[in-house]
């Protein structure tokens, strides 16, 4: 069983592809990366996620040697890769903007790396054709990048960095260009070919979706300073911060105080509320200031009070998102805290069970919700 | 990411040196007291008082300045005019020869337009003066007009006007309160180019004048054709301070504009 | 209505002032030089009706043409001319190119001043930039002074009244037009360009012949047609820097027109220039719209 999970994070023997030890970078007063250490093992779809100016491009910048570390060391495969320059390093980007040489033409502009290596001609031809086929471009090889689309474009870009087979391919924002549908479909292509080429990945990204789907791993960052890298599910399940669960996926945030009991806390958040409770592996102090995160759709809904649960709270119905599939209630409590509550809409929307202003009541598990500190 | 490096550094410093070096020689030597132009003899700003008393250059000044100040407006006028045109009309009969006429002064030399213009004005019987160099003037300033004009036209958001008409302007208000105030730099360009081009001009000028009026720029070639004179200095350090002076000053209101603009949106942004 | 007035009267302005002066330039270079005022015959007297017109289109023919070609005078102007401008052309590209790419790559801030810099010189008289010249370039002139006291000569050289300095003023005077679109073409190149060619395995020098260079293709291909073009017909220049050796086309019609005063072979001559000049012209108007259509 354990031979079969790519886990490689997990394995104290394997040894990573990439090392970040310790890099700082600073662009004058500003502090782009604090002082990071990080580790990206071969074959990876490494995600780096996070709002704008977080560092996350930074980061991917002093991968391909645009940019060079103030402090600490990068190792790519045990070496230091700080001399080498960016055109001598195994590592390929796709840019955000894919920067197609518009004077070329498609095949030209996949050739334009091999060509650099002095490679054979034939097998410059033969190398074009196969990444032209990975990425079902063959018809348009004899275009130019302005007579393609842009999702067309965008393999091209992605066919461009992975001709040169490198150790390592950086991609910056690799779908934001594109329009909702054709992301979705790209993004299971790119895990498709990552598979295929057995390539490292390393991906920046400010959409949560987008890492999640894509990635074995993600780092989520914020002021220069990876906040949790983890596996997309431990990331959305149990955040290790605030910052984390409420920058991936919807979250109700409640704030109070931690007072142990059984096996987990009991939370006081309200006055005349009855306190919560959470289990975790996390130690709490009595008395502790906590917030409890609990994601909506590990909310039910129900008009009577469940009696199988312990966390079960009453409010009133002041909004109702629907969005299709699921209906988000926005539920208020007597105290003014608004709690999130999702639903999936099983039923044709006349047979709704509840409406606005309705009384209900909310409850979750015991291991449902997340403690986090401060 | 820019790099600043000692290949860039190098071509702009050797680049502008030789841009400026010759103009700051002349400057320089409009203060030497020497008959002598090549031979430093002293600070003096005696050539500068030989100018003003010289009655031909003055009067020569005199007639350049209304030349260019009636030719650059009226080219203003009809510039903008064929800028709306050609931006705005459409197709219409003779839009290639239209468009050609206007583009092709600006690449005809200037011996065969001061030619045809002569032989026209000859032609019609028309008396060379004042009035043909600013006919002539006019023609081909205009054509520079309309390009400055167009190329700002081409940008502008139709549906300004639009929305001009929507709110109850008439075609002819929603030109003068809404299209003519955006495109006003544009046009404000236009005629100083116009007006520079005027003042500049030798040889259609040349072609065009007649022995009854006599241009600056004539008066400067007869007396260089020569050899360099201290008084051409004078006249140059003063044409070329006047030139300075303006395009400096212009591009400091631009930059203040644009700076207070930027400063007024990151103000509204925060108060948001 | 409103839209017909507002064609109307450039359009009208153009056809009298710009298109029937050229059909005269024809007219006249088709007559013969006759010692009247005006100087040439037959003209035009449509008074005399339709016998007047046909006597007059009688009287035209190829006579001054046939003239240019058998005087070599001509003919070794209009290579001269071309021949000075090609090369003139060229070394302001030289001067040119590198000066926009270092303006192109200047830091943000200063782009604004480097480009009022270059447009300063523009709106300067084109007579006293040229005049500028005489002054350095004269025997006794200030670039001789400074050789001489450097002692790189023992004698003093002669540039001025030669093709050098004709070379040297036009380089100086178009420079701006030459520096402007390759500006242009470089500061639109986005950045990112140079860096995936980088990335694919480029050193700086070869991502500048495959990268930098032919994307600023456009921007060079402009400014050689907006120095080339009218450095062809170029007065000024050949009469105050040039020597008598100097041979431009522009310079002979002067001479043809003011000095030997026959406006027929004056105006054969012009016709004859603008016929050269259509080739570089429609090239131009053609490159600019093919940059037009890739913008948009």
């Amino acid at each position: 069983m354990t031979q079969t999970v790519f886990e490689p994070w997990n394995d104290p023997d394997a040894t990573p592809l990439i090392q970040f030890q310790g890099v700082t970078k600073r662009f004058g007063d500003f502090t782009a990366i604090d002082d990071q250490t990080l580790d990206i093992y071969e074959r990876e779809f490494f995600a780096l996620l996070g709002p704008s100016g977080c560092g996350k491009t930074t980061m991917m910048r002093m991968l391909a040697g645009f940019e060079a570390p103030t402090e600490g060391r990068i190792l790519l495969d045990g070496q230091d890769i700080a001399p080498i320059p960016p055109n001598k390093r195994a590592v390929n980007m796709m840019f955000q903007s894919y920067a197609l040489f518009p004077h070329l033409s498609v095949w030209e502009n996949i050739a334009f790396g091999l060509k650099r290596d002095r490679m054979e001609k034939s097998a410059i031809t033969e190398r074009v054709d196969r990444m032209l086929k990975l990425t079902r471009l063959e018809k348009f090889a004899r275009r130019k990048p302005h007579q393609i689309s842009g999702g067309q474009r965008q393999r091209v870009a992605l066919a461009r960095s992975l001709a040169k087979a490198p150790k390592l391919l950086l991609l910056d924002e690799p779908l934001g260009a594109l329009d909702a549908k054709l992301r979705q479909d790209t993004q299971f292509e790119l895990m498709d070919i990552q598979e295929k080429t057995g390539t490292t990945f390393v991906i920046v990204t400010h959409d949560q979706e987008e890492a999640m789907t894509v990635a074995s791993r993600v780092a989520v960052m914020d002021h220069g300073k990876i906040v949790q890298a983890d596996t997309p599910d431990r990331i959305y399940e149990h955040p290790s911060s605030v910052y984390v669960a409420d920058f991936i996926g919807d979250v109700t945030i409640i704030e109070g105080t931690a007072t142990p009991r059984e096996a987990g806390y009991e939370i006081a958040f309200a006055e005349g509320q009855p306190p919560l409770y959470a289990e975790t592996d996390k130690t709490f102090a009595k008395g502790q200031a906590c917030h409890l995160a609990i994601r909506p759709e590990k909310v039910s809904i129900t008009a009577e009070k469940p009696r199988d649960k312990r966390n079960a709270l009453q409010g009133k119905i002041l909004d109702i998102a629907y969005l299709g599939n699921i209906s988000t209630y926005h539920v208020e409590l007597p105290g003014g805290q608004v709690i999130k509550a999702q639903t999936a809409n099983t039923r044709r929307l006349s047979r709704r069970t509840f409406t606005w202003e309705d009384t209900v009541w909310l409850s979750w598990t015991d291991t449902a919700a997340v403690l986090l500190e401060d | 990411m820019r790099r600043v490096t000692w290949f860039n550094t190098t071509s702009l410093t050797l680049g502008f040196t030789f841009l400026y070096l010759p103009m700051l020689i002349l400057i320089v030597y409009s203060f030497n007291r020497s008959e002598l132009v090549t031979v430093w003899a002293g600070f003096s700003t005696k050539w500068y008082g030989e100018l003003i008393r010289n009655e031909a250059f003055l009067d020569a000044a005199w007639v350049t300045l209304q030349v260019a100040v009636v030719s650059s407006t009226v080219a203003t006028v009809l510039g903008t005019m064929a800028a709306l045109t050609m931006v705005r009309a459409g197709r219409f009969w003779g839009r290639t020869l239209f468009s050609g006429m206007i583009y092709a002064p600006l690449v005809m030399p200037e011996v065969i337009t001061g030619l045809s213009l002569l032989l026209l004005f000859i032609g019609i019987g028309l008396d060379r003066g004042v009035f043909t160099i600013i006919l002539a003037h006019t023609t081909f300033s205009m054509c520079y007009v309309s390009v400055v004009v167009s190329s700002r036209l081409a940008t502008f958001d139709r549906s300004l006007e639009e929305a001009a008409f929507d709110l109850g302007c008439s075609p002819g208000e929603a030109f003068r309160l809404v299209t003519l105030p955006i495109i006003a730099p544009a046009v404000i360009s236009g005629w100083l180019l116009a007006f520079t081009l005027s003042l500049d001009d030798l040889v259609i000028a040349s072609f065009t004048a007649g022995p009854s009026a006599t241009t600056l720029p004539i008066k400067i070639w007869s007396s260089i054709r020569l050899g360099v004179s201290p008084e051409i200095n004078a006249l140059s350090t003063i044409l070329i301070a006047i030139v300075a002076t303006g395009v400096v000053t212009a591009s400091l209101i631009t930059k203040r504009a644009s700076l207070r603009l930027q400063a007024e949106e990151r103000a509204a942004e925060q108060q948001a | 209505m409103r839209r017909f007035a507002l064609i109307v009267l450039p359009y009208a302005w153009l056809l009298a002032l710009f298109l029937v002066p050229f059909i005269i330039v024809l007219k006249i270079s088709l007559s013969d030089i006759a010692l009247s005022i005006p100087p040439y015959t037959p003209t035009l007297d449509l008074s005399a009706g339709w016998e007047g017109t046909k006597r007059f289109f009688a009287g035209l023919d190829f006579e001054n043409f046939v003239f240019l070609t058998t005087d070599d005078l001509y003919w070794k102007a209009y290579l001269s001319s071309l021949r000075i401008a090609a090369v003139a052309t060229f070394l302001t590209l030289l001067v040119g190119y590198p000066i926009a790419y270092g303006m192109a790559n200047a830091p943000d801030h200063w782009r604004p001043t480097l480009m009022m810099l270059v447009i300063l010189p523009f709106w300067t008289s084109f007579l006293i930039r040229v005049y500028s010249w005489m002054g350095i370039l004269s025997g006794e002139g200030y670039l001789n002074q400074l050789l001489l006291a450097l002692g790189a000569i023992s004698e003093p050289l002669t540039i001025l009244n030669t093709n050098i300095a004709v070379y040297i003023g036009i380089v100086y005077t178009y420079l701006p037009f030459m520096i402007l679109p390759i500006y242009a073409a470089l500061e639109r190149m986005d950045a990112s360009l140079l860096e995936a060619a980088e990335d694919l395995g480029c050193s700086r020098l070869t991502a500048f012949w495959l990268v930098t260079f032919p994307l600023s293709r456009n921007g060079v291909v402009a400014g050689c047609f907006l120095v080339f073009i009218p450095t062809v017909g170029e007065f000024v220049i050949p009469a105050l820097l040039g020597g008598s050796k100097t041979l431009m086309i522009g310079k002979v019609l002067w001479d043809e027109f003011f000095k030997n005063r026959d406006w027929p072979v004056a105006s054969a001559v012009a016709v004859i220039l603008l016929l050269i000049l259509i080739i570089p012209i429609v090239l131009f108007q053609r490159n600019e719209q093919k940059q037009r259509e890739a913008e948009g």
